[in-house]
This record gives structure tokens, sequence and C-alpha cells, in this order.
């Protein structure tokens, strides 16, 4: 920790929070809000005059409430930067400014202001963390209403030498050393009722290392673990294990269903123990929740700035499960530790590591190759309407619609989306690698034969096409008469596409992409969404029936979620008669000729 | 292998020469998908010159396998239809490159994640599927037009969002190589839940 508060190469902002993030891989532009620590953190020396005098109390945070600091304080005594910081929510402001005068080195500023400021980057590494499970949610183990039911982050910050109770466990309803504890593991994991379905990954080896840690201070405590499964599957883990075990930590397999609280401060919990099938009752001075964990707060914020994907258990999805499990969809962006998935330290240092190379990888030749997957504008059908500039993401197209001077796209800006194309009513933009008559020769070889049985998928590369995909590594079973055409983004799938694939026969058509809010281009999606619902008035007023275009959104993770549209819509595609679909060729020939 | 000393070919103005590729992968396409069928089947579309199938199209001999066919037989278009182009569209640009043809006249089809796995139980439909998908991709490919990528200066610089054992190990490891490096943390001090732990396994030693 302190090798990073003196690196040369590392520039520390602390207290900041990213609030914008634009360009791409190579040229990333961040803007960042620092908040005021209202202390010089270069001239701080942690001397800690300032909150020796400072009238104002409030629960600790890193010792999670168990004890209590000051408005002008540090947050732990080996933090980095060394430097105090008054949290100005608290603080009396000038009316009091008694820390101000008791500090030698004059470091304190009252009238410092947050900082907003712009950072270019070539890459990006998302080390966002985890949250602890709020175990208040499970009334059943009666957190906050029973003084000595504790969470597991209490229990460590206890057992800390440098923690509120230097170290000695006390109970916090009797004030005495506990005779015995136990462990509820699993506590926000594993569970379709409350907190996630997933395993939190940490946990059992966490609980075992504390059993060893009790077993060490005090031999005689009774300990006790309530669990489903003990997974210590890493490296040395079992032995830990069968250490705990061999000391004496007694192992009951099963979740307690309930805690009462007994007169003395203890607890009693009934529990099934699933290794006898009887009922047992455990009265026990302490009860430790294991927590699982969460994906930290601002995971949605800063995936929906970057355009990232979530697992639908909220963690960041990485590009490939195994073959680029660092790397985001988008390139140039890569994920270290707990923002991934549930991990522990030495997992997260080696993802760390991986992160790091990946970039340096990326940019150690100093230069990027852009793909060339962009728009062009034929300037000669180019009208100067301006639509094209209004629906791009990337503000890439300028066009001067007074002096009707032609639109021009910045290819290093543009991302290649394709909305301008698909909303360009001129044909005046060319979508480089998804050109019209790409596309429509896929729908057209697809229709030729028995266009009647097939259902026609527009998905989107990052978020539908790799659903199926993902359906695919899952086995998932669906319709064999389904048929995918790729293109970069939903916004990219053009009206006319549609239109052309009904009057070659096709009895359904589905349009997928991102979620919104979750759109690979900023918002582009939006845009899909606007022209799908025009396209459903259109239809109706020509007498297409309109349930035959569907709109989806299906996320890289949603497996089942495309298996079932894909069920529905080959449900829907039965319900397209032969009359029906030879009637629609006929309504789009004659607007074909109208045209 | 170089340019096979043939003239890049332009927007279609010539005939193209297409070969198409049919991956087993192992059993994992084949178990289901009757890949010689598609190949023969695909063998029969106008403008393809060479259609055969192949074990691993990905594996280094499954390149040079098709590296030789494009040299012998000048083709200049290639469908790869194996598993998906999220996966190894790259890998096949790479080999489009080493064959001197522009990297953006391959088109796959994917028959492992989007055919094979997903209709196990309905070989006949499968296979039918992949012919399909197959005719698609050699459509497409014939319409492709070769793009150069652009080379854009880029800043040498990474930022880490969050400051705790991740964030702190990437951003040491960059600026130990000699990059600059932006760790921006929320709170006001880095170390995250880790440095709230007090020992840690399976070293039992502190986590400051």
């Amino acid at each position: 920790m302190a090798d990073v508060g003196r690196h040369p190469n590392i520039t520390l902002h602390t207290m900041s929070e990213v609030v914008d993030i634009k360009g791409f891989v190579g040229n990333f532009n961040i803007r960042v809000l620092k908040k005021s620590r209202y202390v010089d953190e270069s001239e701080c020396t942690a001397c800690g005059e300032c909150a020796k005098v400072c009238p104002v109390v409030y629960p600790d945070e890193f010792n999670v409430g168990l004890s209590s600091r000051r408005a002008v304080y540090m947050p732990f005594p080996q933090a980095v930067p060394s430097s105090y910081a008054i949290n100005m929510n608290e603080c009396l402001g000038h009316g009091c400014s008694k820390c101000a005068d008791a500090c030698d080195k004059n470091c304190i500023h009252f009238h410092m202001s947050d900082e907003d400021f712009q950072v270019n980057v070539g890459s990006i590494i998302v080390a966002t963390g985890l949250e602890p499970y709020d175990p208040r949610e499970m009334d059943e183990y009666g957190y906050t209403r029973y003084e000595n039911v504790m969470t597991s982050l209490e229990f460590e910050r206890m057992v800390n030498a440098g923690g509120p109770t230097e170290g000695n466990l006390i109970c916090p309803k009797g004030r005495k050393t506990p005779r015995s504890v136990g462990f509820i593991q699993c506590v926000g994991s594993r569970s379709r009722q409350k907190g996630g379905e997933y395993c939190s990954n940490t946990c059992c080896m966490n609980t075992i290392k504390s059993t060893l840690v009790l077993k060490e201070h005090y031999p005689d405590m009774e300990i006790k673990v309530f669990y489903i499964d003990i997974r210590a599957f890493g490296k040395g883990f079992e032995d830990l294990f069968n250490r705990s075990r061999k000391l004496g930590v007694q192992y009951v397999r099963g979740l307690p269903g309930s805690i009462e609280e007994l007169e003395d401060g203890s607890v009693r919990v009934a529990v099934e123990n699933t290794g006898t099938g009887r009922i047992e009752y455990h009265d026990l001075n302490m009860m430790v929740l294991a927590l699982g964990m969460k994906p930290s707060s601002g995971t949605q914020r800063l995936q929906e700035m970057m355009g990232l994907q979530l697992t639908s258990d909220g963690f960041y999805l990485e590009a490939h499960p195994k073959l680029q499990p660092v790397d985001a969809a988008t390139r140039g962006i890569f994920y270290a530790g707990c923002a991934e998935g549930p991990k522990d330290i030495k997992e997260s240092v080696t993802q760390g590591s991986a992160a790091a190379v990946r970039a340096i990888r990326l940019m150690h030749r100093g230069v990027i190759t852009t793909e060339p997957i962009t728009s062009e504008v034929i300037a000669e059908h180019c009208v100067s309407c301006g639509k094209c500039a209004t629906v791009c993401p990337y503000n890439a197209i300028a066009v001067d619609t007074k002096k009707k001077i032609p639109a021009v796209v910045n290819t290093a800006a543009c991302a290649g989306c394709g909305t301008c194309a698909a909303e360009c009513k001129f044909g005046a933009i060319v979508m480089n690698h998804y050109t019209d008559e790409q596309i429509n020769s896929q729908t057209d070889i697809m229709l030729a034969e028995n266009a009647a049985d097939k259902i026609l998928t527009f998905a989107c590369n990052w978020c539908s096409y790799a659903g199926a995909d993902y359906a695919g590594v899952s086995r998932l079973q669906y319709p064999a008469n389904v048929r995918l055409i790729r293109t970069m983004c939903s916004g990219r799938v053009d009206e006319e596409f549609v239109w052309h694939a009904f009057e070659k026969g096709a009895p359904v058509v589905l349009v997928s992409g991102c979620h919104i809010g979750d759109c690979h281009y900023i918002d582009a999606n939006h845009w899909t969404e606007k022209r799908i619902n025009k396209m459903h008035k259109k239809m109706e007023k020509m007498g297409i029936r309109p349930e035959r275009l569907q709109l989806e959104w299906i996320s890289a993770a949603e497996g089942i979620r495309f298996a079932g549209v894909m069920k529905d819509m080959d449900q829907l595609r039965q319900n397209v008669t032969e009359a029906e679909i030879v009637e629609t060729v006929k309504i789009l020939g004659e607007r074909k000729k109208k045209k | 292998m170089g340019s096979s000393g043939m003239a890049a070919v332009g927007a279609g103005v010539d005939k193209s020469r297409i070969g198409v590729y049919v991956c087993r992968c192992g059993l994992n396409i084949a178990q289901t998908v009757d890949c010689a069928k598609v190949a023969q089947n695909a063998a029969g579309i106008a403008d393809v010159v060479v259609s055969k199938e192949i074990t691993y199209a990905c594996s280094e001999p499954g390149q040079m396998e098709i590296l030789e066919d494009i040299k012998e037989n000048g083709l200049d278009r290639i469908v790869v239809a194996s598993c998906s182009p999220r996966l190894h569209e790259p890998t096949f640009r790479q080999m489009m490159k080493k064959a001197g043809l522009n990297p953006y006249l391959m088109e796959m089809a994917n028959l492992r994640e989007q055919c094979s796995w997903v209709h196990m139980k309905e070989p006949d439909a499968a296979t039918k599927k992949a012919e399909d998908l197959v005719k698609m991709a050699v459509a497409r490919v014939g319409l492709l037009w070769p793009l150069t990528e652009e080379i854009v200066p880029l800043t040498k610089k990474t930022m880490v969002i969050g400051g705790g054992i991740a964030g702190i190990q990437a951003a040491l490891d960059l600026a130990d190589t000699g990059y600059e490096v932006i760790l921006v943390e929320k709170t006001p001090s880095i170390g995250g839940v880790m440095a709230q732990l007090d020992k840690t396994f399976p070293t039992m030693d502190c986590s400051i």
C-alpha cells in the first residue's frame, strides 16, 4: 500500500470518482470529481493534534461502527495517503476551527473546493471491488435486534490487534469474553430468496481462518460452524480446514432456521442437522454471520458510462469466461478483483497482475490500429438534413444544415454502430462491412427456400449475438429454424432490411439488441426502439400484423432468455398463415413499385 | 507465406474465388452436424472453388491447410464455418494477413454455438441450418470490401478505478513496468475491504 503512495509513476486521487468517460481504446477522456479533503495531504504529517481537539464524534467506518472518530480523522493508522481528512457534512465549520488552530503546519483549509478535472488515458482497469451483504434483510438471524449477533467484518475488526478492542473478543452485550462462538455460513450467498444465488467464494475459508485465530487465543473456546458445504478448494485450503477440525471446532451441516436471544445476551439457534436429520438447539455466547459479497454500489453507474455488460448477479461480464477472463468486451477496458465476481486476495492479486499485462500488451507499441468498420458519407446523395448527426452517439458526424454542406464522418471518433446509415432516408451513408447489400444478401439466401419455416433474427454483436453464444455454451436447446444475421448494433437494422425480409416471405422478424441503458454504443438502441415503434404503426396501416415484427433486449449473459425468446418466436411463426405471407409480399411489392 | 502473387481483389469486379472450410471442431460440431454434407453442398455454390471439412480450423495444421489452398488455388475470399466469430474472428483475420489477403474478406458461419450445441437432438435440422448459414456466409463474403485499418496514436497511461488489493496490484505492476498510472479511489485511503481484515488465509498473516 505504501509503495503506491511513493511510486513516481502513480498519481493517486483519493476521495475521487469517475463521472464521465468519452473516447475509445487508446484515447479515453475521463472526467474525475475529486472531493475536497480540507487538509493539505502533501503537508499533513498525521500528527493527530487536530483530531484531539475536534468536538464532533461520529462512528468510525473502518471499524464498522465499533469505535468512534472525529469529524477530522485518519481512516486507519496505515492509510495511504497518510493524511487526515475532514468530513464537511459533519464539521461545525468556521465557527469552530479548533482543528485549524491546533495544526502547527497550517495544513487545514476550510476554503478548499472540490476539483473537477479530465485525464486522457489509453486503457482502463476496473477494480471497483465489492460490498458486504447487508444481513438485516435476513431477519431470522436477528442482526441488530440481538447485540451478540455480529457480522464477519465486525468480528474481523474486533480480533484485530489494531481494532477497537485491541484484539480482544468481547460480547457487545455483557462485555465478557465469550466462551462459545458460532458462525453461520452463506449469509447472503447461495439463496434464491435473499441475497445472491451465487457462492461468494471466500466466506468458508474466512470462517476457517477465524476459527484458527480464536483457537490460538482461546484454546478452550467452544466453536461451532453452521454450513451447507465447506468449499476449501484452493491450494493449502484443505489443510487449514483439517487443522481447524483437529483443534476441536465443530462443523454442523445445516443452516439455522431461527435465532432467539437468551436472558444473558447469548443466543439459541435452532438448526436441522442434515448429518443426523434431527432438529438441534445450540446455545452460544456470540454468533458471527459470514457475509457474502455484493457488487460495489457504483457498479451500474460505471457500467452505463462505459457501455459494459453485467452478469445477472450484477458483477461485470468478461469477454470470455475462460480465454479472456480479465478483458471487457470493449477494447481497452479490463477487470481486476471482485468487480468481476467474488474472489479472495490471491485471486484478486492474480487478476490485478493479469489486467496490468493485458493493458501493457495493448499499449506497448505506442500506437493502436482502429477497426475500419466505420460509416462513410456519399456526398452526392447527402441533402444535409442533419439526421445522421442527431442520431450519432459519438458526435462523430459534422453537417452544416444551414449552408447545406454535406455530412462528414470523423472516422477516428466513429465507433461503427451504423445507426446513421439506418436512419438516413437518402441512402447517403454506407456502413462499412455491414452495407445494405451485404446484409440483404444474407436475408435473400436464407429465405430462398422454405421461407415460411424460418425465423429471421437480427442480433447485435455485443449483447444478443453474445447471448446466443452463451445459450450455445450452456447447451440450451431451441428451435432449429432460427437464423441469425449479425450487426454490430441493433441501431444498424434499417427499416428497409425488415421490409425486404417480409417481402421475401419471412413469416416473422426479430430485432434484438442490448437492454436500454446497456447499449455498447452509448444509446444507439434508443433509435432502434423508436424505429420499431414507428414500423409497428406503419404495419398496422399497411394491413400487416405488427406482432410479426418483434423487438427484444437480450444481454450477453441471458442465454436462457435467448432460448426462451426463440421458442416464443416459433410459436408466433406458427400462427402466421401461408395466405398472410402471400398478402404481405403483395402489399410490400406494391409499396416498392410506388417508390 | 507472403503474397502469392495475385492481384488484390476489389469490390467484386472480377469473379471471386471463394474457399469454404467446414470445421468439425473435433466432435463439437461433427457429432451433430454432417460436416461432409455441408461442405459438399457449399461446393456447388457459384464462385466457390474449394470446399472441404477440416478437423480444427483454428489449429496450426488447420490454418496451414487453408493457407496452402489459398496459394494453390488462388483463393481470394474465405468462409470459415466453425465457432462464434466472437471467439476466432481475430485468429482467421490474422491468417488472411499471413496469406497476403485483406483480413476483411473473411466471413465466419457459427456452426458450434449457434448450431451443433443448440440443436443436439435434431441432427438433420442442424445440418440443414448449417447449410443455410454457410450459404449466407458465402453470399456475404462475395460482397465484402477490402478494408484497411488505421493506425492512430495512443496515450500510454492507464486509469485504475478502485484502490483495493486488485487495483493496487494492477497499478504497481503497470508503474513498475514504466507506465504512468492514475489511481482513482472513492474513499480517503486505498486498501479497500482487504485492509479491514485481520489475518488472511492461507498464510495467516496480516493484510496490510
